[in-house]
């Protein structure tokens, strides 16, 4: 198994002396989709900026493909959980941003975000603007847009968590549809069990003051089932079951 | 409006004062208000009056030319007061005072340091209008949400690119809020540099009318000049609800 990222012994303290992160190490396997799962204030979103490069770690260092990480780069790309979407642009203009801020020509550039508007199902809204949208479909001009830059990794800061409950469950299915399709390695943050053991390959579970991995769980068997029979799947449900009954100590 | 159900016209209100301001003329009570309509028949007499056309062409190169430079040198540096701290530590107590100064009593000052001319009278409108675009500009960027911010840095904004691309069109419902409120201002300035340091425009023709007690001539280019600075005060306003869609899901 390839390693596409590495964290090593991670540190952030916060001004204030407010420790997010404790020596935390932590490998992601190529082409997989690995979750950070945990209660919050545990450090996931923290862990997952430092990797990105938008913060820098206190002591540690993450590299991606064995290149020391010093800033945000072009072989990662973000998702965001309010999406971040340009709100006086039209969803072309948004999908094509990424590689418009790379000095991409404008007719090469909107083909591609053209082919990636289409792969996210928003054929027809190339035109419309953010505000015209609903939040699932914002949510896929963001994925859009963070495809259309063909970075190898995918940051996911709970994506899924500003949409509603009918539209985050046709989300995790495209997203196992595009795990299988691309060859990405997705770094996917999100609070919820469920969501963690249905689109993981890896699942790190964090624990808060201050974060650590608890554990690192891999479903093995889920993957070759359908997206429909998941949920029925005892391997599904005993995992869930294995989650909640180590986190729910951590609860209030 | 309404009242009883009958819907009123637009500008009810503007008809009931100037009617209430003919009334006033008529009776003769000063000669200080001359009737609107004596108003309005002077206006119409020296409207194509090469004095008049002269005044007007001189106040509006001075105040575009003023609020020009208004506008192109607030604008940055109130963004990047938003965005660098430093700058903004230095700069922020200093526009603050000028914009809460009385701006009037620097006009001699000034006159001091760039001459009788032309020159002092855009740089007091200036000084007029830009303290406010400043300000405005700069609370535009300070409320631009942190994920925007997040995601130029994502993926690979340059620091250009991210104040051109990013953050003026985020901070723009604001810059234009700003914008607004400087011209206002700035009609204020053009005035009192022309009145202040040296006698030509509107400020020459106020000063001859209201000294050779000219009433209905200096009521007709005050009404110009407020009507000029309505409109242009409106359009922005205009300009600034075509942009307002999006200041609620930024």
């Amino acid at each position: 198994m390839e390693i596409a990222v590495s964290t090593r012994n991670i540190s952030k303290t916060y001004p204030g002396n407010v420790e997010a992160l404790r020596d935390l190490s932590l490998e992601f396997p190529r082409g997989q989709l690995t979750s950070l799962l945990g209660p919050s204030g545990c450090g996931k979103t923290t862990l997952l900026k430092i990797i990105s490069g938008l913060l820098e770690p206190t002591s540690g260092e993450v590299e991606v493909n064995g290149k020391p990480v010093t800033g945000p780069g072009p072989d990662r790309a973000f998702v965001f959980q309010d999406f971040a979407l340009l709100p006086w642009a039209d969803v072309l203009r948004n999908v094509a941003f990424g590689l418009e801020l790379r000095g991409v020509p404008v007719s090469e550039r909107e083909d591609i975000a053209q082919q990636h508007i289409k792969n996210v199902g928003l054929d027809g809204f190339e035109k419309s603007f953010p505000h015209e949208l609903s939040g699932g479909m914002r949510q896929r001009v963001g994925l859009a847009r963070a495809l259309a830059v063909e970075s190898e990794v995918l940051l996911m800061d709970e994506p899924f968590s500003a949409v509603d409950e009918q539209t985050r469950r046709k989300f995790q299915e495209d997203l196992l549809g595009l795990v299988e399709r691309e060859n990405k390695t997705f770094i996917f943050v999100t609070h919820s069990i469920e969501e963690a053991v249905y689109v993981s390959d890896q699942i790190a579970i964090l624990l808060p003051r201050p974060s650590r991995v608890h554990e690192i769980l891999r479903p093995e068997n889920l993957r070759t089932k359908g997206v429909s029979d998941i949920r029925r799947d005892p391997e599904y449900l005993d995992t869930v079951d294995r989650i909640w009954a180590s986190l729910r100590s951590y609860v209030e | 409006m309404f009242i009883k159900g009958i819907r009123l016209p637009g500008m009810s209100s503007l008809i009931i004062w100037g009617l209430l301001w003919e009334l006033v003329g008529q009776s003769g009570l000063t000669f200080f208000l001359p009737p609107l309509s004596e108003i309005l028949i002077t206006l119409y007499e020296i409207g194509d009056s090469p004095a008049f056309l002269k005044a007007l062409k001189e106040t509006a190169q001075a105040f575009t030319v003023g609020v020009s430079a208004a506008i192109l040198i607030g604008i940055p540096v109130g963004i990047l007061m938003g965005k660098n701290r430093l700058l903004d530590e230095l700069l922020l107590p200093w526009v603050n005072i000028f914009l809460s100064a009385p701006l009037t009593a620097l006009v001699p000052v000034l006159m001091v340091l760039f001459g009788f001319g032309m020159r002092s009278i855009i740089i007091t409108t200036s000084l007029f209008a830009i303290w406010i675009i400043i300000l405005n500009s700069r609370a535009g960027v300070l409320q631009i949400n942190r994920s925007l911010v997040e995601m130029g840095r994502c993926f690979g904004a340059t620091p250009l690119a991210a104040f051109v691309k990013i953050y003026f069109w985020a901070a723009l419902p604001e810059i234009l809020g700003g914008v607004r409120i400087g011209i206002i201002r700035a009609v204020k300035g053009v005035i009192i540099g022309q009145l202040l340091i040296s006698l030509v425009g509107f400020g020459a023709l106020f000063e001859l009318y209201s000294a050779n007690f000219l009433m209905s001539h200096f009521w007709a280019v005050l009404i110009v000049l407020f009507a000029l600075a309505f409109t242009i005060s409106e359009l922005l306003a205009t300009l600034e609800r075509k942009f307002s869609y999006y200041a609620a899901n930024r």
